[in-house]
């Protein structure tokens, strides 16, 4: 089923999660990170940094901190099962770090489709701002949704 | 002030990772936030007509951000971005590289490109992307 081209433009409501420094060594072990700057306050302090950096790519799932974190796609009819992601993109403006609230703001930048709506393109862009209101990253995806149609629509 | 020593078509050290297990996929679940049940739970691939689960993007943009961040301090990165081109499957074992496209100077600040890519062993490319990194500190 096609997203209603309407939803351009539309925001969704701000997340905000406090970076904690568990959290963020839990992270460095998923991605099996083995500089100690992600994961000893020492070394971190060591290279310069007040407290352990988050990492460049952790910003993207600050979103998905709410109780159902795919409402968004629920919300366009979007079977969560049939998207993929398509690209992903951040903009640096300063570094975050344990101890920092970090708030997305995400809005549906474009809808787009390819191959006669048998693919859909949703664009997604997010700015990340920590609690001083200090611009931290501006994030961009694209995720890609298969449509799959039934025999009914096909003929 | 410290200088990055980057020249054009200078190659980063390459990040060759473990075969991606079962394990790595729920823990970067976890740890990431990205619950998708599509890279955990098989019953949920099958019913979306695959037919294993396969590693989060997400997870091998996080890889391919270690190969920057052992080659630049973190802080000197100014973009960073990535094209998924192919699945990753459960133990498939990526393997991370870059290249410096370019070098040039904007406001007085050396900013190099560098090309980026994550490869499985069999040479299916996964994930291509740039990023632009400042050889100079500001």
């Amino acid at each position: 089923m096609a997203v209603d081209r309407a939803a351009i433009g539309r925001e969704s409501a701000p997340v905000t999660l406090h970076i904690d420094a568990g959290r963020l060594r839990f992270f460095a072990k998923a991605i099996s990170e083995t500089d100690p700057i992600y994961t000893d306050l020492d070394a971190a302090k060591n290279a310069g940094h007040p407290n352990l950096p988050v990492p460049p790519t952790f910003l993207f799932g600050i979103s998905l901190e709410v109780p159902d974190p795919f409402e968004s796609f629920t919300e366009l009819g979007i079977d969560l099962g049939t998207v993929l992601h398509g690209s992903q993109r951040f903009t640096y403006h300063a570094l975050a770090y344990a101890g920092d609230d970090l708030t997305m703001r995400t809005r549906i930048a474009d809808v787009y489709e390819k191959k006669n709506g048998l693919l859909e393109f949703l664009v997604q862009e997010s700015t990340i701002t920590n609690q001083d209101g200090t611009l931290i990253a501006v994030a961009e995806n694209t995720v890609v949704i298969r449509n799959r149609f039934d025999k009914q629509e096909q003929a | 002030m410290t200088s990055l020593d980057l020249e054009v078509s200078s190659q980063l050290t390459p990040l060759e990772v473990a075969p991606i297990s079962r394990t790595t996929l729920a823990l970067f679940a976890g740890a990431s936030g990205d619950h998708n049940p599509i890279h955990v739970d098989i019953d949920v691939a099958r019913a979306s007509g695959f037919d294993d689960v396969f590693a989060q993007g997400m997870l091998s943009m996080a890889y391919l951000g270690r190969l920057l961040t052992q080659s630049v301090p973190q802080e000197r990165i100014r973009s960073y971005g990535v094209r998924f081109s192919s699945i990753t499957p459960v133990h498939g074992q990526p393997t991370c590289t870059g290249v410096v496209r370019s070098v040039e100077e904007v406001d007085g600040v050396r900013l190099a490109v560098l090309d980026l890519q994550v490869a499985l062993a069999d040479g299916t490319i996964t994930l291509q992307g740039d990023a632009v990194v400042e050889l100079d500190e500001e």
